[in-house]
């Protein structure tokens, strides 16, 4: 595989990156622009995560605190200190950071389902908190949070600039998550993935390669919870839940864990689901637990994983 | 000579059982060491806590001068003291050339750098492609590790230690499980390998090292047993019974 020197990505995936990015300038002519802005940022969100499941062979069962976390911060700095929306989204992001740098060092002392337990547990304090904590609004959560102007300038009251604002947020996250992939960083993550005595036998202190990991996917969870909150003008507990955290990891598996594009095809069909289906009510769990289940059963490498293997090309 | 790796007085327990007990073991500088020993003698845990895999209940351990009893494994590696594994260890999903890369790319630390392209690692390619030729494994240098046979992963295994160029090896059992072909294949390259540098090898069985060694140890029930070079020990009669004793010859 040939590999640009200057963007360390190959032909293929520069070309399917321009053809997405084509995509979705597109997009917001053609759909509505609120759900193709949810499915962006549930991509970012699958695709952090990704980096943690999928890279660094981490099971996090607690992903929506940082998600969540950050949505409450970034919605509390636009509304009640006046941030502009880059520096609310700024704060968000840096306390996701903050939170994975403190849950993480000790989650990542424990291995597999521990690790999962952990990280559940934390993210159940963080849901708590949620709940409690006096600024947080307790079950209304944050509302009609403010969408303020762009570097004090560009409003972001229409849904069109917002959505390209969006877009450049969540596409740069998604390609730098690719960086790290596919950096010396991301080779160290692969290789300890693969066999952790070896990493160490060779030197390599494999705690910080994971706690570094894991700060990185929490700080892009939150990215990705951040921008959420921007786009509905809401902070509310269902992105602290549990249940938040069950829906990225179906996300990553269903598109393919381990793959670049798994996560986001993940992410758009779960995203879709929810919003086509919602006629269905309380059926739509049904749906997406059979369609997990058939998913599973039928491509266990996720949509895109099974892809890969056909083409024998990286995806 | 000189001392290299040193342990006195070095005991394990597992809730009760002593697995290794008051071991004393000196590796001269330079040499070919074997630790051998009939299975359950004890061999396995004292190569974990001489690689500091786990850690010791009692007894120091000196390398080069230096105590490094309380050492986590990563550092240890870092100081030049490496271990192989029973189990080939391989990265499987990796090349042949990311797998000796991984290896190179630690010394040099931009390990951490996220932000960096993979092509950066590019420079390290041809010192890659150099190890890989030494054990001749040129033919496979864009296989998956995965690919490869038994016998070429241990091969992809020592290239990748060689890389980091260390004072000293730890095998772990360097033969187990391998066709007479590649008992004499590795063997060459094991002795090709020891050339300046220390070697502390742990083997099953006394043939195997008979011709390699320089110096061999015998451990039974977690104690030393003989210690002397083959002539000696080989015709030890508390060898001899040790090994019969437990069904091998």
């Amino acid at each position: 595989m040939m590999v640009s020197e200057a963007t360390g990505m190959s032909k293929l995936h520069m070309a399917i990156f321009a053809v997405l990015l084509a995509f979705l300038v597109a997009l917001p002519f053609f759909v509505y622009p609120v759900f193709a802005m949810k499915v962006m940022c549930f991509a970012l969100f699958a695709a952090a995560f990704n980096l943690l499941l999928g890279f660094g062979g981490l099971l996090s069962f607690g992903h929506a605190a940082y998600f969540g976390g950050a949505s409450y911060v970034a919605a509390h700095a636009a509304k009640v200190w006046g941030l502009t929306p880059e520096l609310a989204v700024l704060c968000g992001t840096a306390a996701a950071a903050v939170l994975g740098l403190v849950i993480g060092s000790l989650a990542i002392r424990r291995q597999g389902i521990y690790f999962a337990m952990v990280t559940l547990a934390f993210a159940q304090m963080i849901y708590f908190l949620a709940l409690q904590l006096p600024f947080t609004g307790g079950e209304d959560g944050l509302q009609s949070v403010p969408r303020g102007r762009l570097f004090g300038i560009f409003s972001l009251q229409d849904s069109l600039p917002l959505y390209f604002f969006v877009l450049a947020v969540t596409l740069g996250g998604i390609l730098f998550l690719y960086r790290v992939v596919h950096s010396p960083f991301g080779q160290v993550l692969k290789a300890i993935r693969e066999n952790e005595p070896r990493a160490i036998s060779l030197g390599y202190d494999v705690n910080r390669y994971k706690l570094m990991v894991f700060v990185l996917s929490a700080t892009f969870a939150g990215l990705a919870g951040a921008v959420k909150s921007q786009v509905f003008q809401l902070a509310s507990l269902t992105d602290v839940h549990w249940s938040m955290s069950g829906e990225v990891v179906l996300m990553a598996l269903l598109g393919g864990m381990g793959t670049i594009f798994g996560p986001l095809v993940g992410a758009a069909i779960v995203v879709s689901m929810q919003n086509y289906f919602a006629t269905f009510g309380a059926w739509v769990t049904v749906m997406q637990g059979v369609i997990f289940v058939l998913g599973v059963l039928l491509f266990r490498e996720g949509l895109i994983g099974v892809l890969s293997r056909w083409l024998k090309r990286p995806l | 000579m000189s001392v290299m790796l040193e342990a006195r007085g070095l005991t394990k327990e597992f809730k009760g059982f002593v697995a290794v007990n008051r071991v004393d073991l000196r590796v001269e500088k330079g040499s070919i060491h074997a630790l051998i020993g009939p299975n359950g003698a004890g061999k396995t845990t004292c190569f974990n806590l001489l690689t500091k895999f786990l850690q010791p209940t009692s007894g120091t351990i000196t390398y080069d001068g230096r105590d490094i009893t309380r050492l986590a494994p990563a550092e240890i590696a870092r100081l030049g003291l490496v271990r192989s594994f029973q189990i080939s260890a391989v990265f499987p999903e990796l090349s042949v050339l990311q797998n000796v890369r991984v290896a190179l790319q630690r010394k040099r630390g931009e390990s951490y750098d996220f932000w960096r392209s993979e092509a950066f690692l590019r420079r390290y390619d041809d010192e890659a492609r150099h190890h890989i030729n030494e054990v001749g494994l040129s033919d496979f240098t864009d296989h998956r590790a995965a690919e490869l046979s038994y016998g070429r992963k241990r091969a992809l295994e020592i290239a990748a230690t060689l890389a980091l160029d260390p004072d000293m090896l730890l095998l772990d059992e360097p033969m187990a499980g391998m066709a007479q072909a590649d008992v004499e294949r590795i063997s060459a390259l094991i002795r090709r390998v020891a050339v300046n540098r220390t070697i502390l090898m742990v083997e099953h069985n006394l043939s195997v090292v008979a011709n390699l060694s320089d110096r061999i140890t015998v451990l039974a029930r977690g104690e030393i047993l003989a210690e002397g070079d083959y002539a000696t020990v080989s015709k030890n009669p508390d060898v001899i019974d040790a090994y019969i004793g437990a069904g091998h010859a």
